[in-house]
Formats: C-alpha cells, sequence, structure tokens
C-alpha cells in the first residue's frame, strides 16, 4: 500500500511541475528554429512574459456572439485538466485510472477542439469559419490514426487503460515487439503535428487569414480568454510530447528518480525534435495534408497487421 | 540479430509507402538510393549463417550500384528529360495509398497461411519482400512518365533481391549479380532512350506512345496552328 502510496505523490509532483513548466516547450521549439534560421529569437521564457501581459488585459466581444464564444477557451482548457488527471505523469500511473480511460482520453482532447470550432462559427467570421473547416477536416482523419495506435498498445499489452498502456510493459515484452515500434512512433509523430497544428500541418506562426487554420479560429479572442488558449495548447503539445516520450520509452526502472529524469528530458528532446522537424520541412499544402494524415493511419494498421500475424499479440 | 533484420523490414516497408505517395520525382529517387542501402546493409547483419565473403561482395556491390550508382544515374536523367514531378498519375496518391495497404495485407497474410519461406532469416523478411515487388509493379502500371516507370522497375528488383538475400538461396550471389547487371544495363538504356524521347517529342509521357500514327499528326499540327494563331 505504501508503494502505491509513493506512487501518487510522485505522480501529483510530476503533474504540478508539468503544469508549471509547459509554456517552455514553444520557447525551446522556437529557439531551435531561430538557432536553424541563424537568429536569435525570442526568449525561453517568453510564452510567460505573454501570458502574463494577456491575463492583465481586459477582453472585447462583438455583440452579435452569443454565449458559445466565451465559454469555448474556458471549456477547452477544462477538457485538457481532465485529460492530464488519466495521464501517467513522470511514468507513474494515474490513480485516477480505471479501465477505458482511453477513450475519455481521446474525447476529452476532441471536446475542446468542438467547442474551439464553435465559437469560431459563432462569430459568423468567413476567414474563422474556414479555419473551422479546416480543422475539422484534418482533425477528423488524424482521430482514425490515433485511435489506430491505440489499438495497436491495446493488442500488445493487453491493458485497456492509458497509464498501463503506456508504462506496463516489461523489458521483455518491449523487445519482442520493437520491429513495428517505428511504425507506430512515425503515425503518432504525425498525429502529434497536426493536433497541436505544428508545421507541415499548419504554422502558428503565420497571420496570413488565407493559410491559417488554428489561428484563423481564435482572431476574436484577447486578453484572458486569449492567455487560456495559449496555455491549452502549449499544454496539449505537452501531453501529446509526453506520449510520444513513453512510445519510444516504455519501461518504468526501478528507481523513481531516473524515471522522472528520463521522463522530462524525453519531452525537452521531443520539443527540440520537432523544432528540427519544423525547420528542415517546408509546409505542406492543404492538399498533401489528408495523404499525409492517410499514410500515418497505414502506418499504424500496418503495425496492428505485423503483430497480429507474426507475433500472437493479444490472443 | 533477428530484430535487426526485422527492422531493416520495417524500414523498407516504410520506403514502399513513401514511394507510392511522393510525386516528386527527386523526392523517389532519394528514396530508392535509401531502399538500395538499407538492402546492402541486409546481407551484412545475416553474416553469422555462413556466407561471410559471399555477403561482404553482395552488400559492398548492393551498396555501391544500388544506394549510389543507379539513383545518380536516374537523376542525370531525370535532368536531361527536364521533368520534376508526376503529374496527373492513372492512379491518384491517397488511392493508390490504400491500394497499397490492401495489398500489404495480402501480401502478409499469403505468405503467413502457406508459410511460402520456412528457411528465411526472418518471418516477416518475406511478405515485405513481396509488398516491396508489388510497389514496384503497381508503379510502373499506374504512373505516366518513363521515369518513374524506371524507378517501379528499380524497386521491383529491389524486392527481388530482398527475397534473394533473405532466403539465402545456393549460388545466391551469382543470381544476385545477373540481375544487378540487368538493372543496371536498363537504367542506362533507359536513360539514353528518354533523352531521345524527349529531344524529339518534348514530352516523355509513354502513354501518349500509345496512340502513334500518321493520322494523329495533321490534327496535332492543325491544332497547334490554330493555337499560335
Amino acid at each position: 500500500m505504501k508503494f502505491e502510496f509513493n506512487h501518487s505523490i510522485i505522480w501529483g509532483i510530476s503533474l504540478l511541475i508539468s503544469l508549471l513548466i509547459c509554456p517552455l516547450l514553444p520557447g525551446i521549439i522556437n529557439k531551435v528554429k531561430a538557432f536553424f534560421a541563424g537568429r536569435r529569437g525570442p526568449r525561453l521564457l517568453q510564452l510567460y512574459y505573454d501570458l502574463g501581459k494577456l491575463l492583465c488585459k481586459g477582453a472585447v466581444f462583438s455583440h452579435t456572439t452569443s454565449g458559445v464564444l466565451q465559454l469555448a477557451p474556458v471549456v477547452s482548457l477544462a477538457g485538457l485538466g481532465g485529460c492530464i488527471l488519466l495521464f501517467p505523469f513522470g511514468c507513474a500511473a494515474s490513480p485516477l485510472a480505471f479501465t477505458g480511460d482511453v477513450i475519455l482520453f481521446a474525447y476529452l482532447l476532441a471536446l475542446g477542439r468542438v467547442l474551439t470550432v464553435l465559437g469560431a462559427l459563432d462569430t459568423g467570421s468567413s476567414f474563422e469559419g474556414m479555419g473551422a473547416s479546416r480543422e475539422i477536416e484534418f482533425s477528423a482523419l488524424a482521430e482514425g490514426a490515433l485511435f489506430t495506435v491505440i489499438a495497436f498498445l491495446i493488442l500488445i499489452t493487453g491493458h485497456f487503460s492509458l497509464s498501463d498502456m503506456l508504462i506496463g510493459f516489461e523489458t521483455n515484452q518491449w523487445l519482442r515487439f520493437c520491429a513495428p515500434m517505428p511504425l507506430i512512433f512515425g503515425a503518432f509523430g504525425l498525429v502529434l503535428l497536426t493536433e497541436a497544428c505544428r508545421v507541415p500541418v499548419d504554422d502558428p506562426e503565420t497571420h496570413l487569414e488565407l493559410t491559417m487554420i488554428h489561428e484563423a479560429m481564435i482572431l476574436d479572442y484577447g486578453g484572458p480568454d486569449m492567455a487560456l488558449i495559449e496555455y491549452g495548447a502549449a499544454l496539449k503539445l505537452w501531453l501529446l510530447s509526453s506520449i510520444a516520450v513513453l512510445l519510444v520509452l516504455p519501461v518504468p526502472g526501478s528507481s523513481m528518480f531516473w524515471n522522472i529524469l528520463l521522463y522530462f528530458g524525453g519531452v525537452f528532446l521531443m520539443a527540440i525534435l520537432i523544432g528540427i522537424t519544423e525547420s528542415v520541412t517546408a509546409r505542406f499544402r492543404m492538399l498533401k495534408v489528408p495523404r499525409m494524415l492517410t499514410g500515418a493511419l497505414g502506418f499504424a494498421l500496418i503495425a496492428i497487421l505485423w503483430i497480429r500475424i507474426f507475433r500472437g499479440g493479444l490472443l | 540479430m533477428n530484430a535487426f533484420v526485422e527492422i531493416i523490414s520495417v524500414a523498407l516497408l516504410i520506403t514502399d509507402l513513401v514511394l507510392v505517395i511522393s510525386g516528386r520525382l527527386l523526392h523517389s529517387i532519394r528514396w530508392v538510393a535509401i531502399q538500395g542501402i538499407l538492402l546492402g546493409l541486409l546481407p551484412l547483419l545475416l553474416h553469422e549463417s555462413g556466407f561471410g565473403v559471399q555477403m561482404l561482395i553482395l552488400a559492398v556491390i548492393n551498396l555501391s550500384v544500388k544506394g549510389i550508382l543507379l539513383p545518380l544515374l536516374l537523376i542525370r536523367a531525370m535532368r536531361k528529360a527536364d521533368v520534376r514531378r508526376e503529374l496527373e498519375p492513372f492512379v491518384g496518391y491517397t488511392a493508390s495509398l490504400i491500394l497499397l495497404l490492401a495489398a500489404t495485407a495480402i501480401c502478409f497474410g499469403f505468405c503467413r497461411y502457406w508459410n511460402i519461406a520456412p528457411g528465411a532469416a526472418s518471418p516477416a523478411s518475406v511478405p515485405v519482400a513481396f509488398t516491396t515487388m508489388v510497389t514496384g509493379l503497381f508503379i510502373i502500371i499506374a504512373r505516366r512518365k518513363a521515369i518513374t516507370q524506371a524507378i517501379g522497375f528499380l524497386i521491383f528488383e529491389n524486392g527481388i533481391s530482398m527475397f534473394g538475400i533473405c532466403m539465402m538461396l545456393e549460388h545466391g550471389l551469382m543470381v544476385e549479380l545477373g540481375i544487378l547487371l540487368d538493372v543496371f544495363v536498363l537504367v542506362f538504356v533507359m536513360g539514353i532512350a528518354l533523352f531521345n524521347i524527349n529531344r524529339e517529342f518534348s514530352h516523355i509521357d509513354s502513354d501518349k506512345l500509345n496512340s502513334l500514327g500518321d493520322w494523329d499528326l495533321p490534327a496535332q499540327n492543325h491544332k497547334d496552328g490554330e493555337a499560335e494563331q
């Protein structure tokens, strides 16, 4: 029982640290991009300054909008708040985990997106409508790939909860199934870039209305609502990078200290990796994104095929 | 040991998927080169099984010819014929991907069901070899440009030689070298032919060669004339 209690404390501390330092991730990505471009780039803590500035401001809303516009940022951050309670931070299982919580996790992420889209439609701006349409199209395709990745994890671990699925491997099991893992990691990487609105799909830096996706949907927000949205985006990036890290580093060691160190180190490494990807690839044409996401789905399906045919898996 | 073979098999499968959805020729050629290099590494990981020197020779030749020489030839042919990308393929890219996924599933199921190659180095490598062959054939069928079809042939050959390496057939080396010579000559001849076709007709859509005939020419000239007016 004491062991369990220890786990919960570690999970709680990691969760709090994650909540505090997640705005660092976009800073790291921007630093890496600036390094590749030969610039100095914004400060590492830039997002903290931005959040502070936005929180001190007031908000203005158009008279033609209804409450949905104001509801959207709060609900999407609340959805993310629900997600993080189910996630195994610092390689310690979440105390709130239950069987099948992975479905809840995926759809809490989706809930925030749906509210953002509804808020964008609520403003009646044609640009925001366009952004909303693109967001829904791409995320519908990404969801298929995400669930195929989840199905793969369920098949090889036999667990249905997010915590057990991500950290419930044993070393032997991991070695047995390591071959299709690059496929799964590739598929999830593409999903991550889509969900977190990073470069090959969407450019968080762009401010040309015709090319924006996520940025187009939040044109009408300012002040504290904008701060909620920015923080939510950073938190989502942190969460998705953590999943990617746990896919590569699935075996919790015996020492808690090393687990935590590896987890946080892995997330920052992931941010550097995203920064490098953004620096060396150009943004895709809109028409190419569905092709890429179908490719991600294909990767995950082949991985499932591989273990089903050659390794038995669950059954 | 076995795990390395499997990881290379997975990497080859990824190259197949990328090749079937890539439209830019330079991109495709680079990925074919990657495929050649992966294939060259494969015999080095199998050396414990007693084919030491032969496998080493095979690896070196595969690496140099498929990883470097043939891609360079293809890039040269591409520059000379002045084509950059495959426009309007017969089968769209997303449809190609879905068809390839179905083909992969069939290849995997086929190899599993009939247990085609019990002596292979790794159970997964044989279906991957088949999938690579299917990818090559599919690209030959579904793309318009002669140079993409040559790339397809190269992929097909990669599949065959992967099968050969993983089965470690007797006299594998001789068979491999024979096939390699064929491919080399083919790509070489294709490069020259491509250049000449391009000079004559100002495009290399092999599709348009289907309707060669005298009766086409006046009509086409007429149309060109109209365009000029």
